[in-house]
């Protein structure tokens, strides 16, 4: 059987296969995943007393947080066709549809990763002065000098103080909820058998924290800071390396559009970047790179959280890409 | 009341009027189409012949579209019928990922369109537009749960098929062997 055409109807984003989310998307998905990794390791470490020992954890993260998901919205509404209407996300909430979840959710969270650091602008202040991060302090003092004035902020970021402890409950909770829609977001769509599994909520979860550690890896100055988030790391890569194969294995067991969807990742188009850019060069590679480091051989820690970083981001775009291909067959 | 369309793809000859149609009684903008035929060469040589399917939105029973509407554009009104509100669209496109059938398209205005079975027309008692042109009447229009109207009665009597039943959609257009 072989089609020959269909009349009059040149769309060019559904034909060969759907292809309406783009970079945009991909690039969304990354920052959703990262910044639910950061809140989520800044939550847990403040609930665990350890705000002394991580300072940058749990108190200098969160100050990038809010900038990364303010990117991503302005992506997300970047990339809808309708962009003066966007205001109706939040005329409703609809439990059965995943954007609607993520759209509520996005704004919880863009709410605590404001406050969050808000409450803590004075240490953050003493710190960027001693780390010498001159041109921030700027920024931090100036909104010193605003909280004073304002009266209303002042007294919600006192509140917030006061509170903290069930705040920070209530944030490490909804960080794992935004870490697991960005992957539910596309698991919900039965017409694309590659996004349509269960597995991919924890794998999108798994990936935007272990980008998170990476991050706070990265940019911290504290070495036992950073060697427990080399160590957590390499555990939440052992995690998706073991959530990839059971994808795959879960996939090959199934019905025949998964089996397809499941052959673009083994010897189809997406093989050589999926298995050599991403599971190689930004989860072994940087395994190991870490695993050398715990050894102590000194490694500049720089090298796996790039790597981590744009291994993530490489992830997201190919699985929005590839699940795009994937597609019931339109034969009768 | 429950809406439904049966063609015959023995007696359509992919004239292509039900896409013209359509695009001029809904004012189609230039180079969309709401319904669209599928050419398709079945069998094995020698034995070859050409096999056409009108297709469009089947108006599932199970939408995945409008589950995944974040708005509640997309929704389901009396008869069965799929349709979107232009006003609550935001157009970020994940009805046109849920469909299985790409039914649906962005309006050049932004907002998603696609078929609404004519509804305009369906609450007057016509028939769709598409189903109202096709001059070898290859398409029926009617309601289900009425054992006594046309398509009722065809379905019963005739072998039929759905565009693929195992997206688990429910597709309310059936065809006729």
């Amino acid at each position: 059987m072989e089609k020959l055409l269909a009349t009059d109807r040149n769309i060019d984003y559904l034909y060969p296969h759907v292809d309406v989310w783009g970079f945009p998307i991909s690039s969304y998905l990354f920052l959703g995943g990262l910044a639910a990794g950061i809140l989520l390791f800044a939550a847990l470490y403040y609930l665990l007393g350890k705000e002394k020992d991580m300072p940058f954890t749990v108190k200098i993260g969160p100050l990038f947080a809010f900038p990364i998901i303010v990117l991503g919205l302005f992506l997300l509404v970047f990339d809808l066709h309708h962009k003066l209407y966007v205001w109706q996300l939040f005329m409703t909430a609809r439990a059965v549809s995943p954007m609607s979840w993520g759209a509520w959710t996005l704004v919880i969270v863009s709410f605590f990763s404001l406050l969050w650091p808000l409450s803590f602008i004075d240490s953050i202040d003493e710190y960027l002065i001693k780390r010498g991060w001159s041109k921030m302090t700027k920024v931090t003092e100036y909104l010193i000098k605003l909280e004073h004035k304002w009266i209303i902020p002042h007294f919600i970021i006192i509140m917030f103080r006061k509170y903290r402890k069930f705040l920070a409950f209530v944030m490490l909770i909804y960080s794992i909820i935004l870490g697991i829609y960005t992957g539910i977001l596309l698991s919900a769509f039965n017409a694309h058998p590659l996004w349509n599994n269960p597995i991919l909520g924890p794998l999108f979860l798994t990936s935007g924290v272990s980008t998170g550690s990476a991050f706070v890896m990265w940019l911290s100055n504290n070495k036992k800071e950073r060697l427990l988030m080399s160590a957590i790391d390499m555990s939440l890569i052992a995690i998706e390396l073991f959530f990839i194969v059971h994808m795959f294995m879960g996939m090959e067991a199934g019905a025949e559009v998964y089996k397809q969807a499941a052959g673009l990742f083994l010897g189809g188009e997406f093989t050589a970047v999926f298995w050599g850019v991403f599971v190689g060069m930004g989860l072994i590679l940087p395994f190991i790179l870490e695993a050398l480091e715990l050894k102590g051989f000194h490694i500049p820690i720089v090298v796996p959280a790039i790597l981590i970083l744009v291994g993530g981001l490489i992830f997201r775009i190919i699985m929005v890409q590839a699940g795009q291909m994937s597609e019931y067959p339109m034969f009768p | 009341m429950r809406y439904a369309m049966a063609i015959d793809v023995n007696k359509c000859v992919g004239c292509g009027d039900c896409v013209v149609a359509c695009q001029t009684e809904n004012n189609v903008p230039l180079g969309y189409s709401r319904d669209w035929i599928m050419e398709f060469v079945k069998g094995d040589y020698p034995d070859l012949f050409l096999h056409f399917e009108s297709q469009r939105c089947n108006h599932c029973e199970d939408t995945p579209c409008v589950r995944t509407c974040p708005t509640g554009a997309s929704h389901v009104i009396e008869g069965g019928i799929v349709k979107v509100t232009h006003d609550e669209c935001i157009g970020c496109g994940a009805c046109i990922e849920a469909c299985p059938y790409d039914a649906r398209y962005f309006h050049p205005d932004g907002y998603v369109d696609k078929c609404t079975f004519c509804d305009h027309r369906v609450k007057d008692g016509l028939d769709p537009a598409c189903v109202s042109v096709c001059p070898t009447e290859c398409m029926y229009f009617g309601d289900l749960d009425d054992p006594e109207s046309k398509i009722s009665k065809l379905l019963k009597e005739r072998e039929n098929y759905t565009i693929l039943p195992e997206a688990g959609t429910k597709p309310q257009i059936y065809y006729l062997k």
